[in-house]
This record gives C-alpha cells, structure tokens and sequence, in this order.
C-alpha cells in the first residue's frame, strides 16, 4: 500500500481527531457527544465541564503529546543513527526519568507533595539530557553518542533496581512498578501545565531536521558536502528528543515500543526517506497511543491494565509483521 | 577561479598523513590523484572538501580560504562522490539523485520544476533514467556509481571530487564513468578524482598527481608522470608500455621491489 505524504497526513489527522472525541466520550458517567462539544467550547452545565475539561480533556492531550513525542523522537533518531532499530529508549532519558520518579516513590515524598514524582523525573531527564548534550558539544560521532546513552541507560536501570531492592514496604515497590509500566490515569491540567513546555519545546528544536536527516542518508561525509552542519544537526536530534521524551515519561511513565515501531508502521506507507517520516509519525505515535490508553480502559482490563503493557503487546507483533513484509527491502 | 591547495599538513592522532602538499584543481582539467594504498589521497581530497582540518597550510576556494565560506556556500561550489557511494535506506534513485539539491534548498522546500529539470539531465547523462523508480538497494554496483554522480552532477558545482569512482567497477562502467568525468571536465569544471587504475588515469586524465608517503611525488601531464622511475619508486611495479594509433597504453606488470615497512 503506497499512498502520498500529504494523504497520509490528512487522513492521520482526521482519525487522530475522530478517537481523541471517542476516548473523551468514554467514561464512568454517561454524557452524551453533543454535551461533549458544548464543554469543549465552554457552553455546558458546571458538572458536565468539569468531567470533561478536568478529568477526561487531559487525559486524551496527555495521550497525543506523549505517543507524538515518541514517534517524532523515534523516527528523528533512527534518521540521525541510520539505524531501524534506534528509539529513544536508546539515549538513556526514559531510564533517568524512571530513575528519578523510583526514588521520589522510595523516599514517599508524592505524600507531601503530589508533584515531586513528576518533577523527580524530569529532573533525571534532564540531567540525562545534560550529559548528552555535554558529550555531543565535544565532536563526538553518532556512533560514541548512542554508546554513552546506553551507558547512561544501564546505569539508571541499576540504580532503579537497586531502589527496588530496598523499598521500604511492599505498598511503595508495588507503586514503583507500576508507576514504571506507564499510565494516563487521574492526570490533571497541572500534569500538563508541567511537562508540555517541555514537550513542546522538543518538538520545536525537532522542527526542521528533516533535510538534514535526509542528506544523512548518504552517510555523514557527503551529507556535510551537501551543506548540513552535523554537529548542529546532531545536537538537535538527541536533545530534542531527549526533552520532549523525558517530559513524557516523567508524566506518563515508562512507554515502550511506540518510538520503535510507529516509524516502520509509516514506512510502510510512504516509503524510507527520514525527513519525510517525522510529521506523520507524530500523528501515528498520538493514535497508537490514544488506542492503548482507550484499550486500558476496556472492561477486560478490570480498570488494572497498564499504558506500557498495552504498547508493548499491540506494538511487537505489529512490528513483526512490518519487517516480515519489508523483509525484501531492508538490507 | 580554481581550487588550491597549499602547504597542506595533516596529521592524525600523531601519525604524519600529508606533508606540505601544494595541488590546483582549475576549471576545465580532469585531475587524477594516483599512489599507492596509504600515501594519503582520501586524506587530501577529505581536506580540500574540509571533512579534515589541516595543523596548517591552506585551502583557498577561488582565492579565499575555506574557512571563510559557509558550508552551504561551499556545498554550491564543491560537491563530492563517496568511496563506495554509501546509501543507508531503500530510498528511489530520483530521490537520490534529487538529494544532490539540497545546498540550494531551504530546510523546508520542496523540489521545484527547475531542480526536476536538472535531476532528469542529470540522470541522462549518466544513463540512470531507466532506473528512476528503482531502489537504489537493488542496484548493481556499476548503477549505484553512475548514480551517484549523477547526485553530485546536480549541485551544479563549479568543483567534482570522486574518491576512487571506479573502484570494483566492471570494464563498461568503468569507462562510462570516465567518459561522465571526462565530459564534465569539457563542460568546465575541475574534477579530482582518485585512481588506482593507471591504464586509465593516463588514457583520461589530463594531469596526475602522484603520491607517496604524503608527499607528492611528481605532478603534470600523464605522460611525465607515469614514467619507469615515478612507478618504481611509488609503487616498486615495472609497467608494460606500448604505443597504438598514436595513443600510449600502460599495464602495471611484476613487482621491482619491497614497500618500505614502518612499524
């Protein structure tokens, strides 16, 4: 199935919308699609606004942000690393943003303050961010760079195990858990009003690496014979996506798969080139995510279903699929 | 207007690859850069398109140093055809070809009716219309080289590097390429290329540089450069002559020595 970028665009944009409207429609209390759309622009009864600007609106935002942050990061960085099989689990920010959230829940601060997981967090995403950015300032290759993010990965993975092993009680490990399987659950505005600077300012530095990632594409001599500055190119890539998927993880948990497979997904669609890929994969990472978190909320989850879980068991045998029918063409 | 070389030392990570190098590439002449495996050839053309700083000497781009020049700006004048000709995705090759384009595009513009003109010269030129919607991954390594000259045909640059265009070729592609490289010469711009292949740098190109031990050996005309003594010293070869219809023919043929051994 080939279909033309602009296509894939407008048709993304109208499913995202259509199950945006559907995951805000889905909910304890019943309230029916014209009531919907009045709340949205302001016009319904005080309890119907609240369920839906309060409890239900930043959910379904936080859903698009993340699942576009990590399908823009995934296919900026497997773009930047010519590799498939980057995502950005791979620059090790997911990992010290877990690592600062475990420690937040290890030492119960969410008890006096309901915030600190979420600033905990992303202060380890940005710390991550912050030794990137120190190595890639210093001429480093691409290949030194995603060494040292997974350096830097391993070793939060440790120390995230090592703050489990000595949980105080069992409620605060059980809590470290599935805080680290992912969640859009009782998120609020404040959530929003935390990371989407962040989110958004990831995906402002992303903005307009296309070419360049392009022109990587013959390899990274040629591509600065064709006028890119690689140094600036590969700064924006790690700490766009490093910001804009650290902020993710620091709301929403630890989210696998969606950065890895959403770019294959499009590919299939439109072809290999890298540039191309950003903007549509941004939209299929929101749609992809949009859909797990509705499938969490599916009456077989028993409300217990985890946003993770869900990505990663919709996300893998998709991803099988993809590269068994793209098997001819990857070489 | 040419591109110049002067006095150019590089050395990397304590190891002295070239050692006072002066070359001129003018418009016009097709320059072979020829020497044995080592003598610092990749280095030279890496340093005259700034993919390698030099600890001193200078590259001047039509008589102002390089580093003056913006890499888009020299992107305009220089282009340049990788060893091997590396391509990382399943990409088309008119999108390949059509990548050549970038140094005078925006980051966000899009392939205009004047840039399509240009990609589908190019790919006459070098006999890769055929190919268009062919993925550069299933090529022949023959295709794959015509095709990226025609990527670094685009950039209507004043200046072509190759680095060993014709390395792993077959006899027919071999000869295409040169002919491609020959004609872009005549149009008037200045080609450096890498060679290993004698019979034809001397039959092509219309000066040799000869390298050695990052030196330059000996530089001018074919002909001058390829004699008994050059290749002995160089390459520690004998070469086979012979004259036919007026052309002069060279064959590398049996060793005269051992390559010096450096620990």
């Amino acid at each position: 199935m080939k279909i033309s970028p602009p296509n894939l665009i407008l048709l993304l944009s109208i499913s995202l919308c259509a199950l945006a409207f559907l995951s805000l429609f889905i909910g304890a209390a019943d309230i029916p699609a014209r009531d919907i759309l009045s709340a949205l622009i302001g016009n319904a009864s005080t309890s119907t606004e609240i369920i839906i600007l309060e409890l239900r609106l930043p959910r379904v935002l936080l859903g698009i942000m993340a699942g576009a942050s990590l399908g823009l990061s995934g296919a900026a960085l497997q773009g930047l690393l010519r590799n498939p099989l980057a995502d950005p689990g791979v620059i090790g920010v997911s990992a010290t943003a877990g690592l600062g959230a475990v420690i937040a829940i290890y030492l119960g601060l969410s008890s006096s303050f309901p915030l600190s997981i979420q600033i905990m967090s992303m202060g380890g995403a940005l710390l991550a961010t912050f030794i990137l950015s120190f190595i890639s300032s210093r001429d480093s290759s691409v290949l030194t760079l995603i060494l040292a993010g997974i350096g830097i990965s391993s070793l939060a993975t440790a120390a995230i195990s090592l703050t489990m092993n000595f949980a105080k009680n069992p409620m605060s490990l059980q809590d470290m858990i599935m805080w680290l399987l992912g969640s859009l659950d009782n998120r609020t505005m404040t959530d929003i009003t935390l990371a989407g600077p962040f989110i958004i300012g990831g995906w402002l530095i992303l903005r307009g690496v296309g070419q360049g990632l392009n022109a990587s594409s013959l390899g990274e001599d040629t591509a600065q014979t064709l006028g890119i500055n690689l140094k600036v190119l590969r700064m924006r890539v790690i700490i766009g996506s490093a910001i804009s998927v650290g902020a993710t993880v620091s709301v929403c948990g630890a989210i696998g798969f969606v950065g890895l497979v959403v770019p294959h997904m499009v590919r299939s669609l439109i072809g290999h080139a890298p540039g191309r890929l950003l903007l549509p994969s941004a939209l299929m990472g929101a749609i992809l995510l949009t859909l797990a978190d509705l499938a969490t909320r599916a009456p077989f989850g028993h409300g217990q279903l985890r946003l993770g879980v869900v990505t990663a068991f919709v996300g893998s045998p998709l991803f099988l699929y993809i590269i068994y029918k793209t098997r001819g063409t990857m070489r | 207007m040419t591109l110049d070389a002067r006095n150019i030392h590089v050395t990397i990570n304590k190891h002295q690859i070239l050692r006072d190098v002066s070359l001129s590439i003018p418009k016009g002449k097709l320059i072979g850069l020829i020497g044995p495996n080592g003598a610092g050839k990749s280095t030279l053309l890496r340093t005259i398109l700034g993919l390698t700083e030099p600890q001193s000497g200078q590259i001047l781009l039509d008589g102002e140093e390089l580093s003056n020049w913006t890499l888009k700006e020299r992107a305009k004048k220089i282009s340049y055809a990788a060893q091997g000709a590396p391509v990382h995705w399943p990409l088309d090759v008119r999108h390949i070809v059509s990548l050549g384009r970038i140094p005078h595009m925006d980051p966000w513009q899009k392939i205009n009716p004047l840039d399509d003109q240009l990609i589908h010269q190019a790919m006459i030129k070098t006999d890769v219309l055929h190919l268009a919607d062919r993925l550069t991954t299933t090529l022949s390594g023959g295709e794959r080289a015509c095709v990226m000259l025609a990527r670094a045909m685009v950039a209507e640059a004043d200046y072509l590097c190759a680095d060993e265009p014709i390395a792993s070729l077959d006899p027919y592609h071999q000869l295409q390429v040169m002919d491609i490289l020959r004609s872009l010469a005549k149009e008037g711009h200045g080609v450096l290329i890498v060679l290993h292949d004698l019979t034809l740098a001397g039959r092509y190109c219309d000066e040799l540089v000869l390298m050695n031990q990052g030196q330059i050996l000996a530089n001018g005309p074919p002909d001058n450069v390829l004699t008994a003594e050059n290749l002995d010293r160089a390459y520690h070869i004998k070469a086979s002559r012979w004259q036919e219809n007026g052309d002069s023919f060279l064959s590398p043929w049996k060793i005269s020595g051992r390559p010096d051994r450096k620990g």
